[in-house]
């Protein structure tokens, strides 16, 4: 190893010792209850005044550059934080799968592919198909993936979660396999020149062209906020309860009258969807596709971020999504090691701390309490475990 | 939409020559009656582990990868290398051989570290299922990056060549060669020695006790950890076996992520043939072998092999989920 490799090592295993230790102290000391008891306590209202400035600050990131953060001069920062806000998008999307139906989705890279190439036919002048404008194609890419999540889902749902992490696996590969197969998908070759948003800057030239970060991040941040909204949503629904019964025991839940295929399927659907949009947000603001980038590893880092950070918990697999992304651009003389070290970091988590780093919350029954709690001025309980921590006892898995 | 279905269709993307796959039937056949065999050995392996632990070791993969290296070096050791040499019969053998214990060992010493380091805190702890499942892949992510940063780099090691296939007999004017002969009877010899293991010794009918009821297995006095244990290290050995056909096959086969597709083959082979369950693999694997190399003749390409398998293992999944004997290690027949 070189000095260059060691430094950013030590860095980067103190960042994550920082992060690690820091969501451990903060879950087991008081202050997280009190956090959350103030946070809950808020009306719905108040809650969101203390959220706009934050995401005002979340969204300026790129513009500010703050200095302990940037990733210059070895990477753009505003390109890095765009990848890094992609990376948390793709871990929304597969945290819906993965975190809160239970089902281990180890192919998602496919449904990213899929979003990729829905985007590069019908914006790329190399595709002989006519042409529609980029943003029509983020909804279309999502239509299509969902399509490619129930063909994949139906005959695998049905079964032991085991065959579905299998079957997903051999869905990433086979992507790949058939883009290279198939002369209309193009190859190595692939597609130039895809589409972007309308928008032109001061100077005449494109705004969202690819080499400025900044729009495609804000654009990003936007979706997210919009995804956000729309799975918390469903998470505090009828079909939240049912994923999180699902998730827990799903004989149980079966027996209690949830209709366990369905709701299955339409957790993979969606959390497809999510990646077929965020394939095709990929495809724009790197303006090229081809069969090269959806390899299967991919797949296994879109996991661990949602595993690093909480699976189950939407802040959490932001973060995770964010922290995946952003090590490789920040830490550059690991960056050939990045795989490695998330592959080490899958087990020793899964072992020592399968919760992440912000653990999921249990919100079986949390709408009503929390309607209820606020009516009568007491914030929610909450239990922050997850469904990859056991039970005390009695759970032989 | 229409338009998008069209585009797809119109172009000659696939074309099924019937012409070569009436000429090469045989050939074919036989050929992947080979390739079958290599994957029914992979397969034991993902069978064993399910059968008594029903865990998908993603990692196995990766077990079979470090034989295939394990054979590498040794075969280079003993001066094989790209260019074919002809050494007496005899000393070939045993040279093979040589060979084909260092792989077992590597193989089988890799998958015992992978159950004490990974699999066993969590044994250990109850975890969910899910957990066992992460960690699986994560597994044998780690592994495959480390033969990368170990290798420096993603190319494959230089072919070893073992021997140069003769023809040996003709059957329905085809010839067999003593390639196909050699792994094919070898490959059927493990697996027969491997059930009649299961099925007859005292170890075998502690892992079928175990993959029966681990709780009525443990007050009959039965080691369920030594089983476990026991259960990995024979799959990676038949791996590391399978390691060392696998290169004689694909001479160029060591790369670090030349397991993964393989893996996923052997697991569409148990599957098929009824996970959990010994001779179901064996069935799988020589049937996923024919039938991928049907669809390879069929289709023209060698890529169209991985589709195929992975084809057929969903077609599986949808129609007969428990697989063409039935899954079950416990049930096996005494």
């Amino acid at each position: 190893m070189t000095s260059d490799e060691i430094i950013d090592l030590v860095e980067m295993v103190v960042l994550v010792a920082v992060l690690v230790a820091v969501g451990k102290l903060f879950q087991r000391s008081k202050a997280s209850g009190r956090l959350g008891e103030w946070w809950n306590s808020k009306s719905r209202v108040e809650q969101w005044a203390w959220l706009v400035p934050l995401i005002a600050v979340v969204v300026l990131i790129p513009v500010i550059n703050p200095p302990f953060l940037t990733t210059e001069p070895g990477t753009n920062f505003p390109i890095t934080m765009f990848n890094c806000a992609l990376y948390a998008l793709v871990a929304l999307g597969l945290n819906v799968v993965v975190g809160q139906a239970g089902l281990l989705d180890l192919g998602y890279v496919g449904f990213f592919a899929v979003g990729a190439y829905v985007a590069a036919l019908f914006t790329s002048p190399d595709s002989q198909l006519s042409k529609i404008p980029y943003l029509w194609t983020l909804p279309l890419a999502m239509v299509v993936t969902m399509f490619f999540g129930v063909v994949l889902g139906t005959p695998t749902l049905r079964l032991r979660g085991d065959y579905l992490a299998i079957v997903t696996l051999g869905f990433g590969e086979i992507v790949r396999l058939l883009a290279t197969l198939m002369p209309p998908l193009k190859g190595n070759v692939g597609f130039q020149d895809v589409g972007h948003p309308p928008g032109t800057k001061a100077d005449g030239g494109a705004l969202f062209a690819n080499t400025n970060g900044t729009p495609w991040y804000m654009l990003t941040i936007g979706i997210i906020l919009i995804v956000l909204l729309l799975v918390g949503n469903l998470e505090r629904s009828r079909v939240g309860r049912a994923w999180v019964a699902i998730r827990e025991d799903e004989d149980a839940a079966e027996m209690m009258g949830v209709p366990v295929f369905k709701f299955k399927l339409w957790a993979f659907a969606i959390g497809a969807a999510i990646g077929g949009l965020s394939g095709s947000l990929f495809a724009g603001q790197v303006s090229f596709v081809n069969n090269q980038k959806f390899d299967v590893p991919t797949s296994v880092l879109f996991l661990a971020a949602v595993v690093l950070g909480g699976s189950g918990n939407k802040v959490g697999v932001l973060l995770g999504g964010f922290v995946i992304a952003y090590i490789p651009f920040r830490f550059t003389a690991l960056a050939s090691y990045k795989y490695l070290i998330f592959g080490v970091a899958l087990v020793v988590l899964m072992i020592f701390r399968p919760q992440g780093l912000l653990g999921a919350r249990q919100r079986l029954l949390a709408r009503g309490r929390q309607a209820y709690q606020r009516l009568i001025g007491r914030p929610e309980q909450l239990s922050s475990d997850s469904s990859l921590v056991a039970e005390k006892a009695g759970d032989s898995a | 939409m229409h338009h998008l279905i069209t585009y797809l269709a119109d172009a000659p993307w696939i074309t099924f020559n019937t012409g070569a796959f009436s000429d090469q039937f045989w050939a074919s056949t036989f050929d992947g009656l080979t390739y079958g065999s290599i994957y029914a050995l992979v397969a034991m392996g993902y069978t064993l582990v399910y059968g008594v632990l029903q865990l998908i070791n993603f990692a196995h993969s990766e077990v079979f990868i470090v034989g295939v290296y394990a054979t590498v070096f040794a075969l280079n050791a003993m001066g094989f290398g790209p260019s074919p040499v002809y050494p007496p019969m005899v000393v070939l053998i045993i040279d093979l051989l040589v060979a084909m214990v260092a792989a077992m060992i590597a193989s089988g010493l890799t998958a015992l570290i992978l159950e004490r380091v990974a699999y066993r805190p969590l044994r250990k702890r109850n975890a969910p299922r899910l957990v066992f499942l992460i960690t699986a892949i994560g597994a044998s992510f780690t592994i495959q990056y480390l033969i990368f940063v170990w290798r420096g780099g993603s190319n494959a090691e230089p072919a070893t060549i073992m021997f140069v296939p003769d023809p040996v007999f003709e059957v329905f004017s085809t010839i067999i060669d003593s390639q196909q002969l050699t792994i094919f009877i070898a490959a059927i010899v493990l697996m027969v020695v491997t059930d009649q293991f299961i099925n007859r010794t005292k170890f075998g009918r502690g892992i079928r006790a175990v993959a029966q009821d681990p709780d009525t297995a443990t007050l009959m006095g039965v080691n369920k950890e030594r089983v476990i244990m026991l259960t990995f290290v024979i799959g990676g050995v038949l791996a590391g076996a399978a390691a060392l056909f696998y290169l004689m096959k694909v001479p160029q086969g060591a790369s670090f992520n030349g397991g993964f597709v393989l893996g996923i083959k052997a697991f569409a082979a148990a599957v098929l043939g009824g996970i959990g369950n010994i001779r179901g693999a064996l069935l799988g694997g020589l049937l996923l072998g024919v039938v991928s190399n049907y669809g390879v003749t069929l289709l023209g390409n060698s890529s169209w092999t991985d589709v195929v398998a992975f084809v057929v293992l969903v077609v599986v999944l949808m129609v007969r989920p428990t697989g063409l004997l039935g899954e079950s290690l416990g049930k096996a027949r005494v």
